[in-house]
């Protein structure tokens, strides 16, 4: 192979998003911004009952309106073929039957479209919206966890898991058991989800904003019985969307069945209210966590029950145990995981996702085991530090949280700390200190990608992968540039389209992984055909240069001890009247990745301010330490801790959307009373990187970015407030009525 | 539309809105009171709708991004729907349509305003800039270039708004320290967490001494 030295590449460097143009010249297109002819307006009606049925619909007075095209309802609604076909409407990733939209008068929660107002204009469609009148035959609902716990079962996905004895904590010389709760979060991206549906005969195309671009297309296969070929999903830039654009939801099905009603490609988007349910959210939980050690800190039992709402329609289960599996070297575990059907809507991954909600408890709980010991809580952890992965005792296939540990707690001044809670005082604010840890999966799925180097030596990569703001492009950008030499400005990366070569979705911080790997080997492959080109091509200078001799950068090889004999990769594609050259390739990693346990770490390090009368918190200073293997570009990557500062803190502080169980409504369902982090929240953050490569999980040496900050963030911040103030707060969000 | 500036594109002919209930059972009487004749009379003895509706366009001249457009809207329509599916500029965003996210941040002669809380009939012969006419053709505007430097962004939806917000908290004279900027960009949600940067964005263009 033609020798590339890491500090020139491209990868690692902080170059700037290749979309960043269209993002501050609002020239990107999202999804209800695509320009299609004779597109009409689409507005949802939805139900204001938790379950029941309608017991009448009078859509008249709306059929009236000007303008109004039709209003769709379960009585004249088009038929989704895979409704009547129970495997058709289990979704895969969820157990279940999925919600039918316009199917009969069944109401399974609050917020359930039950008609679509389709009009020429978007105002002439909501008033239509406005005017249909629906009565209900309302049955009671269950929508509160707690008052259901007796229904949890056992979920088909996640297995209790035990080794040695369970519950062991309790023998323990020392020993805490504590609960845990986490509200129901919700994505909340700034874009509102939307699609535009389009029908061109039995072809059906989808505008809209998706995670997974192949899987939505899937999904939309199944539902509507089309082959492949009939179903494209064209979702190029996404507005946000942190696990919430992770499968087709209704607003996608009712443009699809409204286009299909009226004969014209349909436009939809969801009201803000509409945000809180339709699309998924993050589950309520209720855990409980058991640490029992010896006197000088040693864990000999660790116990972690939780609960966690789901739909009465899908199972939705999630890996909130996963972090406790894993993250200390223990003997003695168990974990017990149910989940409770609710008169709701089936919840789904959110930033994080449950390994957010499980280390809340477990890096809350380790606080609090530190105190009951008299230790420091660094100190704790570094004496349970697992040096293989608890729950397999795989081998890791890199680990420096030790060294995130010590860069967090030097950067930070931990040393200095004094440990007794309310112990620091200024002026009217009590300042606290906590930290916790954090561990992620970090895995690599089968993806494809396509290489097209073009005549006029630009180089094209495709894949079916998303951009939701991590800055796929860009990297993929990156990496292609190293592996294949040619410079990062001269590629393009095409993503978010479903006819592109299949991609996995972009969620579980695998992206970077399973897309980067393949883009790294097609680009190989493609360099490794052109040397060899150059190298057949009569009376090339190269005819017997041996690979290793080749230099391959700027979009030429180059002779490794004389610089000065080179050829462009034009002219090897002229030499061979070549109009392109096109090599796709499949990757998805060797044995190596089932030997080893692939995880990202972090430590966080995080300062509060707590006003001693109002009980309101600040989050003043943040240190967040993360190994997620090699830096593939580091303003890229920073943002994304950033991000997941953001989303900490508003876990921590804020975010909690409130169910009335009277209605089994959302009661906040906006942005003035659903409170996430502004900028005036706001604290000095320091993001730093072990950047040390992953030997084992890519080629390119990375690991997964996108949750692992979020990971046990929020308990960093509880463990802070605890230092603040002597008050342990153990359901989220720590709001001042907690405090006071 | 009825858009008598030959550069926008064309769009639907008959655009015909209705606000019978509006004119039937308002309780506002100086709006029934300045309503015409005619539409009122068609409005209680249920004419076609269509014909009523023809009344209650109301005409409105708007220069947007240096460009005078004469049209005909209904007077519904908020100044955020009309730039994006009316006029297609969709570089303006909608994030919540109640004033609550500042995606929709636009400038109404040289203030920002979410537009997704104006009526655009109440914005008669006013200036209107959005994110698409603040560069200066191919030129960035220095605040866009910031933005790209600083990388204040991630997804891309909020940045419109930010970016016409940050232009402004600099016009204001808001962006005199960090703490200021913070205080006057927290209309501006970012949900992907870019504050910090945007915030660095707003500084440099501001200790640049670029003229905003």
């Amino acid at each position: 192979m033609p020798k590339q030295t890491a500090k020139e590449g491209a990868v690692g460097s902080p170059m700037h998003r290749v979309d960043a143009r269209l993002k501050v010249t609002g020239a990107a297109r999202y999804a209800a911004e695509h320009s299609v002819a004779g597109v009409k307006h689409g507005v949802l009606v939805t139900s204001t009952v938790a379950r029941g049925r309608i017991k009448e619909l009078d859509t008249a007075a709306a059929e009236k309106v000007p303008g109004v095209l039709a209003i769709i309802t379960y009585r004249n609604s088009p038929k989704v073929p895979g409704y009547s076909d129970a495997k058709a409407s289990n979704n895969p990733r969820v157990e279940g039957q999925e919600i039918k939209i316009f199917y009969d008068d069944q109401i399974h929660f609050y917020n359930q479209p039950v008609a679509l107002a389709i009009a020429e204009t978007l105002e002439q469609a909501r008033y239509a919206a406005s005017l249909v009148r629906v009565a209900y035959e309302q049955q009671p609902h269950q929508t509160d966890l707690a008052a259901n716990l007796q229904q949890g079962t056992e979920p088909k996905k996640e297995k209790d898991y035990a080794r040695g004895q369970a519950y062991a904590y309790r023998s323990a010389p020392v020993h805490i058991e504590q609960q845990y709760g986490t509200p129901i979060q919700v994505h909340n991206p700034l874009e509102m989800h939307a699609a535009i549906a389009l029908w061109e005969g039995d072809k059906l195309t989808v505008y809209n904003k998706t995670q997974a671009p192949k899987l939505a297309q899937k999904d939309l296969m199944r539902m509507f019985q089309l082959p492949e070929e009939n179903v494209l999903v064209h979702s190029p830039f996404v507005g946000g969307a942190f696990g919430g654009s992770s499968r087709i939801w209704p607003q996608e099905t009712a443009a699809i069945l409204g286009a299909k009603h009226v004969g014209h490609p349909v436009k939809l988007m969801l009201r803000r209210e509409q945000e809180f349910n339709l699309v998924g959210y993050r589950p309520r939980s209720m855990q409980k966590m058991g640490l029992g050690a010896t006197p000088d800190g040693a864990l000999v039992g660790v116990t972690h029950e939780a609960f966690g709402n789901t739909s009465q329609y899908e199972q939705f289960a999630e890996r909130i145990v996963h972090p406790t599996k894993s993250a200390y070297h223990t003997l003695n575990m168990n974990t017990v995981y149910k989940v409770v059907p609710l008169d709701v809507s089936t919840p789904c991954w959110t930033r994080g996702p449950g390994e957010s909600s499980g280390s809340f408890a477990l890096e809350s709980a380790m606080d609090e085991l530190a105190y009951a010991l008299r230790m420091d809580p660094v100190a704790l952890r570094l004496r349970n530090y697992a040096e293989t992965d608890p729950e397999n005792d795989k081998p890791w296939a890199s680990k420096h949280l030790r060294e995130c540990y010590e860069r967090g707690a030097a950067s930070f001044g931990w040393s200095k700390r004094n440990p007794t809670p309310r112990s620091t005082r200024q002026g009217d604010w009590l300042v606290g200190q906590g930290m916790s840890s954090g561990i992620y999966k970090s895995e690599r799925q089968e993806a494809t990608a396509k290489a097209r180097l073009m005549a006029d030596g630009t180089l094209l990569i495709q894949s079916a992968t998303a951009d939701t703001g991590p800055g796929t492009g860009t990297i993929m950008a990156q990496i292609a540039a190293d592996a294949s030499g040619v410079a990062p400005e001269n590629i393009r990366f095409e993503l978010g389209d479903s006819a592109l070569p299949p991609a996995p979705i972009q969620a579980g911080s695998h992206t970077a992984t399973s897309v980067g790997s393949v883009v790294h080997d097609v680009c190989v492959a493609l360099r490794e055909q052109l040397q060899d080109l150059a190298r057949g091509q009569a009376g090339s200078a190269f005819s017997n240069t041996p690979p290793t001799d080749l230099v391959a950068l700027n979009g030429e090889l180059q002779l490794a001890q004389d610089s000065s004999k080179r050829v462009s990769y034009q002219d090897i594609l002229k030499q061979q009247n070549l109009p392109m050259l096109e090599v796709t390739r499949q990757s998805k990693g060797g044995p190596e990745l089932k030997e080893h346990s692939g995880k990202s770490f972090c430590a966080n390090f995080v300062e509060v301010h707590v006003h001693a009368l109002t009980g309101e918190v600040r989050v003043r200073r943040v240190v967040s330490v993360v190994d997620a293997g090699r830096v593939l570009n580091h303003t890229t990557a920073r943002s994304q801790v950033l991000g997941a500062v953001v989303w900490g803190i508003g876990q921590a502080l804020m975010e909690q959307a409130v169910i009335d169980h009277r209605y089994g409504n959302f009661i906040n369902h906006d942005l003035a009373e659903y409170h996430v982090p502004v900028n005036a929240d706001m604290p000095e953050i320091d993001v730093q990187f072990i950047d040390k490569p992953d030997p084992i999980i890519s080629p390119t040496g990375a690991k997964g970015l996108g949750e692992i900050g979020l990971v046990g963030f929020a308990a960093a911040v509880a463990n802070a407030v605890y230092h603040a103030t002597g008050t342990r707060v153990r359901e989220l969000p720590i709001t001042p009525d907690k405090l006071v | 539309m009825a858009d008598e500036n030959p550069g926008t594109p064309p769009e639907n002919a008959d655009h015909d809105g209705n606000r019978r209930d509006f004119l039937k059972k308002s309780s506002l009487l100086t709006a029934v009171a300045l309503t015409p004749g005619p539409v009122l009379h068609a409005a209680s003895a249920e004419w076609d709708e269509k014909v009523a509706a023809a009344f209650e366009k109301v005409p409105l001249k708007l220069e947007v991004n240096g460009v005078k457009h004469k049209l005909s809207v209904e007077p519904r329509t908020t100044l955020l729907d009309l730039l994006r599916e009316q006029l297609h500029l969709t570089g303006t965003k909608k994030g919540c349509d109640y004033g609550q996210c500042g995606a929709c941040t636009v400038h109404v002669d040289g203030e920002r305003v979410n537009s997704c809380l104006r009526l655009a009939v109440m914005e008669d012969g006013k200036k209107i800039t959005t994110i698409e006419g603040l560069a200066n053709g191919d030129k960035l505007h220095p605040m866009q270039e910031a933005f790209v430097k600083h990388d204040g962004f991630q997804c891309g939806y909020c940045t419109p708004g930010q970016i016409m917000s940050a232009v402004a908290c600099i016009r204001e004279g808001h962006a005199g320290s960090e703490g200021e900027i913070k205080e006057y960009m927290s209309g501006n949600i970012c949900r992907c967490g870019a504050y910090s940067n945007i915030v660095a964005a707003i500084q440099d263009v501001k200790n640049g001494g670029q003229k905003v």
